[in-house]
């Protein structure tokens, strides 16, 4: 059937089954790859959305549930190149090593910057304990969203070195 | 500078921003979708494959053994593992048939329509019996490697001391299995060339493994792997990635298209490789006054499941490092590594290390309790110092077990940080019914490959100047540790010119030299050491072109080329000229040893057996820090993925030695809330072989972080517990008196 969403600011309008993972609809069908599924269960938060707002794991929704609502993908956190504050901190940080988990701990960090714009460091834990990191140990993108919540982003160090790499 | 600061990782942005692309966001024209159609028993003939009738099998392609174009193997240390079973199976999960269609829901219904016929055969499952029985697994004796090492007479040395009053103390340790759970899944695509070859791009440590093993697969070398953004590797997409392609290929070859197979969670926690579980026992003689070691006698086994994979790599690495850092004059280690009916284990992050570290910490442990002393001052008086021989031989120089603890320690005089395990629902007297322990572990570890290993390797990089940028050529993938950074920053330092003008090239065998696989925390120190050396060559040959004295800048030189040529060198591994004796274990192991020093806060949860970790602290030498946030940031994850080896993560095996908890809701790795706060030291003792002084890093906050919370736990209870993993359920009964 046809459903029609609102996609990182704009309307999509896809046929797929109503009972589609909302996963496999970004995916496969819109070709918004930057979701990743790491279980397919709900547990590991690779494919965290936000729907209204809110996130959700996007392989345990159906694609009729998002029907006449507003989605947000990774792909919608940056604005013409404008990186996203938590993505700033994600890169000065150290938030990413194999980056298949970042794209959900981004929409999950920015659902809290939403919503808590001064949480203590446990509260930024227990907000992105429903997303998975294998490699980081979690210390440095705990690092690196509280950093981005005290509007701190910017690290210490050689400024220009710094820019020069993020243009790459 | 470069080197030394935090330049800002190059595939950052892509990753931040959602663009790099994985191999399973890429969608070749015409793919079809594979999946494997796996043993569902441990041990057994297959009497034949049958499609079910009832199925629609019009666009579905079904592969077997007989669908191989060249051998059925999975080449790598022996040819003992077949690409499909053929005629009989050995491990539960072994993969039996394939199937391709055109969407990956067709595919996974297919494989449910395939009906393997087996007559069942006894499996043997139990490692201890392994060696020398009758059921042949594995050669003649199910040994896939047996190494032994005679320093010294412990025997003799062993009698003597208890006859001179000396104590003996004996124990066995074991360790469980633990899977990588590298976020991003297993998975291949292979896709037919025009000129009758084939591209595999996937999701890999090392490409050179997959050129080797599916020229044989394929019957020819008309091949060529390029590695897609990875996610995450740990040792589990060192070897099995070559399996994953070779189904691929021979579905690929069968149907003349692109095929992509991705696994299933559950699948890839089924069939992939783990780490090896190992019985330790120890048995030693030590002063009663000190706890000095007198002598030791070590007998590691280690399960290697069905087939061989590297599994005599991981022996090797186990019986090398059996004693933790710690001196003693006579050590007897007896290694070996036996084959039983249980899917294949293979490469994890510390190789064998973790296992036997965790049994040395836990000794050293056994031996202070048994002497009434502190377990600090008996690893102190036993500790590694410069001058001291190794158990095969190895005279240390430049030793920093010493530096690691005291700054571990300095560093651990930091008040503790607020603790996310008090946020715990569970009321208020939750709190009471907790007791905090701190637990202290040393680790030292080998890095690089052992003994000559990178002098046979040969390992190449090439740098080659285009335009003005700079571009290095190396089969060094990077699976999230940051090799795509690590190398552009060495070049640029040695060049004196900006990061962002040098890149690495796209990781694909028909670009890049094979510079040895990526793994043995041997990247940024043996190969960004070749691509160090491949700087200055450029450097040297392009001043050879424009002529120019030795200090003008790389730049000006750059400036007087008329050439739009590329300009590109080689450059190759340089043996160091170890002395190793492959035959005895006696030598030089390692070129250089990474030391380090953890302290873990945690608390016991008396009537859950919960443990909550609440901070961990490590000093870690790592000769030199290239980039510090990708370095601590290699610590970090190490740490916390051995703390879920610790008291986490524990495989359940079913009847047929499967893994029945194949799910993430029940495979329990930490959370973000289950982590501790870290404080993380790297010390930094130069490697002089090591670019600007670095050592390898990658495998050693594996190694003790477990054995901590161990001490930590009998710390804050009194309970000691000498198997891994410390699950709740464990802790608990040895609470309960049940151990």
């Amino acid at each position: 059937m046809k459903i029609d969403f609102d996609l990182n600011g704009t309307p999509v309008s896809v046929d797929a089954p109503p009972m589609a993972r909302l996963l496999d609809v970004l995916r496969e069908d819109l070709r918004a790859t930057g979701s990743k599924e790491g279980c397919g269960e709900g547990e590991c938060g690779a494919c965290t959305v936000l729907i209204e707002g809110r996130a959700v794991n996007a392989c345990l929704v159906p694609v009729i549930q998002v029907s006449g609502q507003r989605v947000l993908t990774v792909e919608g956190l940056s604005r013409d190149e404008v990186l996203h504050p938590v993505q700033v901190a994600f890169l000065e940080h150290g938030g990413t090593q194999c980056g298949i988990c970042t794209p959900g701990f981004l929409v999950a960090a920015a659902e809290l910057l939403a919503k808590n714009p001064t949480p203590t460091r446990i509260e930024v834990r227990e907000a992105l304990a429903g997303n998975l990191c294998r490699c980081t140990g979690y210390q440095k993108i705990v690092d690196a969203v509280a950093a981005a919540l005290s509007g701190a982003a910017e690290a210490p160090g050689d400024a220009d070195l710094d820019r020069a790499s993020r243009t790459c | 500078m470069i080197i030394g600061h935090d330049i800002v990782r190059v595939d950052g942005r892509a990753k931040v921003t959602g663009v790099a692309r994985y191999v399973d966001d890429v969608r070749p024209d015409g793919c079809l979708y594979a999946a494997t159609v796996r043993s569902t028993i441990a041990h057994g003939r297959i009497l034949g494959i049958d499609l079910d009738p009832a199925f629609d099998w019009t666009d579905v392609t079904v592969a077997t053994a007989a669908d191989i174009p060249g051998e059925n193997v999975v080449a790598l240390m022996t040819d003992d593992q077949p690409v499909l079973a053929d005629g009989i199976v050995r491990h539960v999960s072994e993969p039996v048939a394939l199937v391709a269609a055109p969407t990956r829901d067709k595919a996974l219904a297919a494989v449910a329509h395939v009906v393997v016929r087996y007559a069942p055969l006894e499996p043997l499952f139990d490692p201890e019996v392994s060696e020398g029985n009758a059921h042949r697994i594995f050669g003649d004796d199910n040994l896939f490697s047996r190494i032994d090492i005679r320093h010294g007479d412990a025997d003799a040395a062993m009698a003597a001391a208890e006859r001179d009053g000396a104590l003996v103390i004996e124990a066995t340790y074991r360790t469980g299995l633990q899977e990588q759970l590298y976020i991003e899944p297993q998975g291949m695509i292979a896709e037919p060339r025009a000129d009758g070859g084939m591209t595999f791009f996937g999701s890999m440590q090392c490409p050179y493994y997959i050129v080797k093993a599916l020229g044989r697969v394929l019957g020819h070398d008309r091949l060529n792997v390029v590695q897609a953004a990875t996610g995450g590797g740990f040792g589990g997409k060192e070897e099995y990635p070559s399996m994953v392609a070779a189904h691929a290929a021979v579905l690929a070859v069968k149907t003349g298209r692109p095929v992509k197979l991705i696994y299933r969670r559950d699948e890839d926690l089924r069939a992939t490789t783990k780490r090896h579980p190992a019985i330790m026992r120890y048995r030693t003689a030590v002063d009663r006054a000190t706890g000095k070691l007198l002598a030791a006698r070590v007998h590691l086994l280690f399960d290697g499941g069905a087939y061989n994979t590297l599994s005599p790599v991981v022996l090797s690495r186990g019986v090398i490092h059996a004693m933790g850092p710690y001196a003693c004059p006579h050590v007897w280690v007896d290694g070996r590594m036996v084959a039983t009916h249980t899917p294949p284990n293979g490469a994890f992050r510390g190789f064998g290390a973790p296992q036997v570290m965790f049994a040395a910490e836990r000794h050293m442990d056994r031996i202070a309790r048994a002497l009434g002393l502190d377990p600090l001052a008996v690893r102190q008086a036993n500790l590694y110092r410069d001058g001291d021989v190794t158990p095969t031989g190895q005279r240390l120089v430049d030793v920093g077990a010493g530096e690691v603890v005291r700054r571990a320690l300095a560093a651990a005089e930091a008040p503790l940080p607020a603790f996310a395990g008090t946020h715990r629902p569970g009321g208020g007297g939750e709190a009471a019914r907790r007791r905090a322990g701190r637990g202290l572990a040393i680790a030292w570890h080998g890095c690089g490959f052992t003994g000559n290993g990178e002098a046979a390797i040969e390992g190449k990089a090439d740098v080659a100047l285009e335009g003005d940028r700079v571009v290095v050529y190396s089969a060094s993938t990077d699976i999230g540790q940051g090799t795509d950074t690590i190398f552009p920053s060495i070049v640029a330092q040695v060049l004196g010119i900006a990061v962002d003008r040098v890149r690495n090239a796209p990781h694909d065998t028909d670009l890049v030299p094979d510079s040895g696989p990526t793994v043995a925390s041997r990247t940024a120190m043996v190969v960004g050491g070749v691509v160090k050396q491949g700087a200055e060559k450029l450097r040297e040959a392009l001043r050879a072109e424009v002529g120019g004295g030795p200090d003008e800048p790389f730049d000006a030189l750059v400036a007087r080329r008329k050439s739009s040529e590329p300009l590109r060198v080689r450059a190759q591994y340089q043996d160091q000229g170890a002395i190793w004796d492959r035959a005895t274990y006696q030598g030089e192991a390692y070129p250089t040893f990474g030391w380090s020093c953890v302290i873990v806060d945690l608390e016991v949860d008396l009537d859950t057996g919960e443990v909550l970790y609440r901070r961990l602290v490590q000093a870690t030498d790592v000769g030199r820090a290239l980039n510090p946030t990708l370095c601590s940031g290699q610590l970090e994850g190490g740490v916390l993925q051995a703390l879920g080896y610790a008291t986490s993560e524990e495989v359940v095996l079913d009847a047929q030695h499967g893994m029945r908890n194949d799910r993430l809701t029940n495979y329990i790795i930490p959370t973000a809330l289950d982590a501790p706060e870290m404080i993380t030291e790297m010390v930094e003792i130069p490697f002089a072989h090591g670019p600007f002084g670095a050592k390898g890093i990658g495998e050693i906050p594996h190694d003790v972080p477990a054995a901590a919370a161990a001490q930590a736990i009998e710390q804050a209870t009194g309970v000691s517990l000498d198997l891994l993993p410390m699950t709740p359920e464990r802790v608990l009964a040895a609470l309960m008196g049940d151990a």
